[in-house]
């Protein structure tokens, strides 16, 4: 183990200095160093997705990247989605269609889709879909939550 | 109003879908984190175990007298196994700790594991059923000879006449690979010991809160009362969060130990290899039909590989048991024979999981359905239709009984949606053209919410199956209901305060489902076996009836009208045919803080308590699966898959169709994706999910679902359970399909998953066998 570095970010809109072991990754710094436990862990190799957070506007899997590496980026998580008191459309919409059944896919799926969405907010259905496999969910068989995602888009473009 | 039967977006939603739910392993902050050191041989015996100076480190000796978690089934064909806490003589597959190390932080643990070294003796093991069987093969356990933990048998007195007489017998070796539940969440605890009370809370990622207390309390040695287990939120359990582990009793022992605070959080490696597996089977399957296409009789021999221990409190028993007494599904069958053993291997052990043998046992009944109707020239449907039942209640050779069901209405009414006849047609103009479509069905009788008489004839010494419902109105005219259930995704807490709602006229969102914490809820069993809206549902309908006659008996009193006069709906009392009303929460305030002037209540207060057992009801359903498979590739793609499901009264239909798409998934998912592999070393080979594949949505079609309802009396909400029934349907309906697609090269298929290196193999091997 290696010194602490100091990482400066902005989180949610935040700025935020932590210290943390350069082989700390950018999950464990949301979650233990920036009390942000909405960001889950399901696999801790890069598969699951559950861990999805915005790194400067891109989906990345935070449980791969350093929290060094974050260092001047700006990062949204979950807990940042839902704005002045209101519900983000995504959040509403995979309340509306039942998105969710344990929840715990969920954050990593709230902010993939943020980050599909906000750079195409026409999507097309098949690459929506291509798109959203990159994270797993055990429990929705995956229907309401491309309903979900469907629906909030719309909602978004409106 | 009536709430039941609507959609209703469900009250567990909004925290989570913030980022605000707290999982296990979001409660571990300033926690010291313990880490296992695992065996990475899968039989030896321990020689040493060393870890540098000063580490904090636990084994078995420390654990003194701590006692080993020892399942048991009252049946002289059952051998019970005791798992310790710790090995500390052998080890007998790979991932079974040995010693745990602490520290402050879970790197450093991990860092620390890594420091442990453990000398082993490695010697033979048995991983796969051939081997667990060969004549001198070595044991898993002294006890158990040729590895049997449980050898039970039926047979009726005319089987074998049945088969001298048939016109097809139909046979075939059925194997199912083993999965993994793969809930997303690992699993996890944090114990945290009180120094003021000296009791430790756990808070685990668990199925089953109340039976966890009693395991451990045992296993420790203390009361009950000791302990306070908590169910946090729960990102899924499948069934694998239904068991008492190691882990959770050395994880409280180290809370009280050190009298602080302890972390375990289990990664996806540890998940996948050493928390429980399921559907390791291998079914040989004799079926007898006569001219007609009538099944006659069934001869089954079921072998279910569990893995190096049986499961508390569910035994290893589960899978074969399970398979034993409800092979014949939803047809009729008067002679069956039919042995089934839990063998022991050192591999994982197995535990309950999604559908339990179902799966497994209805793709093999439905196959065999396939292979006599090509035999005897029928299509798919007539074969069914000869031998589905249709009276009810139905009592099946085994004994079990089930309640009404539409197991032929859902069978036509899947055929209609898919309309075959078309389907037909264009697989054949496809076939010309070299592409191989094919359409296959599944038909399949749910047993949900069993209560203690199903799981007293499984003879299990904890025998599981009572539900009881609390229900508390407070001073401001809020309702609390606590469970002894605790859901972990199923939105029951939504379902619940419908059910309670429509009883007594206070609107869901006045109503507070509590679950999952010992010291708050009565004692309950927990969410497995599509139980919980079954009997939890039951419960709260009988306490509410109960509360509503208390709060009409305070109305009553109030408003100066006879009780059965008032009607409460929507949080407020009226007098039937008057304008009299009065909101419940000025009755609530009356029934506390003016007591004497209700003396009908005296006892009770407005709380009512309910406990709810059935014999268990049955679901039904009908999938139908259109698949292609590309000969080149071994490829299979689902284009279209239809359910018709049977779960009588929907309580919410969102919720229902919800769990029937993440059943089917995870049915797909058996069929055609997921298998845990071990090489001939016992060394699991399938440790993260780029090994062992969990569809993701480029898999899973969209799900066409249609509802019949069969009112029963076999549950008093006329609600079925529909946890598993996507599960265990659609394996079969799929290998059904993928077989139909594969006719034309004369390849049926009796396996699954039925990978694209399988399906490959098999047509190569059509190839040669053809030439
Ligand atoms: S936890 Fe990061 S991808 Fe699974
Ligand atoms: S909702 Fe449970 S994993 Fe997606």
């Amino acid at each position: 183990m290696s010194e602490k570095q100091d990482v400066t970010f902005t989180v949610n809109g935040d700025k935020r200095t932590i210290r943390v072991e350069p082989r700390r990754s950018l999950a464990d710094a949301l979650r233990e160093d920036c009390g942000l436990t909405g960001t889950h862990l399901g696999c801790e190799h890069g598969v699951c997705g559950a861990c999805t957070v915005l790194v400067d506007d891109q989906p990345v899997r935070s449980c791969l990247m350093f929290a060094v590496q974050a260092d001047g980026a700006r990062v949204r998580t979950v807990e940042g989605l839902a704005a002045g008191g209101k519900l983000h459309p995504l959040q509403q919409a995979f309340w509306d269609h039942h998105g969710l059944q344990c929840g715990f896919c969920t954050p990593g799926f709230l902010m993939l889709a943020a980050g599909i969405l906000e750079r195409d907010p026409n999507i097309a259905e098949p690459e929506l879909r291509e798109a959203l496999s990159a994270n797993l969910c055990r429990c929705t068989g995956y229907q309401n939550i491309l309903k979900s995602v469907l629906a909030a888009a719309f909602e978004m473009r409106r | 109003m009536r709430w039941v039967g609507r959609p209703l977006p469900r009250y567990e939603d909004p925290v989570l879908l913030q980022g605000h739910g707290r999982y296990s392993a979001d409660l571990a902050q300033g926690a010291r984190f313990l880490r296992f050191v695992r065996s990475p041989i899968a039989r030896g015996r321990i020689l040493t175990v060393n870890a540098p100076p000063e580490t904090p480190m636990i084994t078995a000796a420390a654990l003194g007298d701590v006692k080993p978690i020892c399942p048991r089934l009252d049946r002289p064909d059952c051998v019970a196994v005791a798992q310790p806490i710790l090995a500390s003589e052998r080890v007998i597959y790979v991932g079974e700790p040995i010693a745990a190390v602490i520290s402050d932080t879970a790197a450093d643990a991990e860092d620390l594991a890594e420091r442990v070294t453990v000398e082993i003796n490695p010697e033979t093991p048995v991983v796969t059923l051939d081997q667990a069987l060969a004549p001198s093969a070595p044991l898993v356990h002294e006890a158990a000879a040729q590895n049997t933990l449980i050898d039970a048998r039926f047979e009726t007195a005319g089987v074998v006449v049945a088969f001298t007489s048939a016109d097809q017998v139909v046979e075939f070796t059925f194997t199912s690979g083993r999965q993994a539940a793969m809930p997303l969440e690992a699993r996890g605890a944090v114990a945290a010991f009180d120094t003021a009370s000296g009791r430790v809370t756990l808070s685990a990622s668990t199925q089953m809160p109340h039976l966890l207390r009693t395991g451990i309390a045992d296993a420790l040695g203390i009361a009950e009362s000791e302990l306070r287990v908590i169910a946090p939120e729960v990102g899924g359990g499948f069934g694998q969060k239904m068991a008492l582990i190691p882990e959770y009793v050395a994880a409280v022992w180290a809370a009280r130990h050190f009298a602080c605070t302890v972390a375990w959080i289990e990664d996806r490696l540890e998940n996948l290899t050493a928390s429980f597996h399921a559907r390791d089977q291998r079914l040989h399957l004799r079926g007898a039909f006569d001219a007609d296409g009538r099944l006659l009789a069934i001869d089954a021999d079921i072998l279910c590989n569990v893995g190096a221990y049986s499961n508390f409190p569910a035994t290893c028993g589960v899978e074969p048991l399970m398979a034993l007494a409800d092979m014949p599904g939803p047809y009729q069958l008067t002679e069956y024979r039919a042995r089934a053993r839990a063998i022991a291997t050192n591999t994982c052990p197995m535990a309950p999981y999604r559908g339990v043998s179902r799966p497994v046992i209805t793709a093999a009944m439905e196959r065999l359905m396939d292979c006599a109707a090509a035999r005897l020239g029928l299509d798919a449907l007539e074969i069914r239709r000869r031998n589905l039942t249709a009276e009810f209640p139905h009592t099946s050779v085994t004994g079990v009984v089930h309640d009404p069901g539409s197991y032929r209405e859902a069978m036509e009414a899947a055929a209609q949606v898919i309309d075959i006849a078309q389907f037909r047609t264009r697989q054949q103009t496809a076939r010309s053209e070299g592409c191989w479509l094919g359409l296959g069905m599944s038909v399949f009788a749910e047993r949900t919410g069993p209560g203690t008489p199903a799981f007293a004839a499984r003879r299990m010494v904890m025998t599981p199956g009572f539900e009881r419902v609390e229900l508390v109105i407070d001073p401001s005219g809020f309702l609390e209901a606590r469970i002894g259930s605790s859901p972990h995704g199923q939105g029951l807490k939504t379902t619940l305060a419908q059910l309670v709602a429509d009883e007594t006229g206070i609107a869901p969102r006045d109503i507070r489902v509590v679950a999952g914490d010992t010291d708050r809820t009565p004692y309950g069993w927990g969410t497995f076996a599509s139980r919980s809206l079954v009997i939890a549902g039951g419960a709260c309908k009988l306490a509410g009836t109960k509360l509503r006659e208390r709060l009409q008996a305070v109305a009553s009193q109030v408003l100066e009208a006879a009780a059965s006069d008032i009607e409460i709906n929507d949080g407020r009392a009226f007098v039937r045919g008057t304008d009299l009303s009065i909101e419940v929460r000025q009755l609530a305030r009356a029934a506390y803080h003016q007591s004497h002037r209700f003396p009908a209540i005296a006892e009770t207060g407005l709380s009512a308590v309910a406990t709810y057992d059935p014999y268990g009801t049955f679901s039904n359903a009908c999938h139908i699966a259109i698949v292609a498979a590309d000969g080149a590739t071994g490829q299979v793609t689902i284009e279209r898959f239809v359910i018709v499901e049977d779960a009588g009264q929907l309580i919410n239909p969102m919720i229902v169709e919800g769990q029937i798409h993440g059943g089917v998934a995870q049915g797909i998912a058996n069929a055609l994706y997921e298998r845990v592999v071990y090489d001939d070393a016992g060394n699991p080979l399938t440790g993260s999910l780029s090994d062992y594949l969990v569809p993701t949505m480029a898999e899973i079609p969209k799900l066409e679902i249609q509802h019949l309802v069969t009112p029963t009396d076999a549950s008093v909400t006329g609600a079925k359970g529909v946890g598993e029934g996507g599960t265990i349907g659609a394996p079969a309906a799929v290998l059904n399909a993928v077989s139909d697609a594969l006719a034309p090269f004369g390849v049926g298929i009796f396996e699954m998953p039925i990978t694209p290196q399988r399906v490959l193999h098999l047509l190569r091997e059509a190839e040669r066998k053809a030439q």
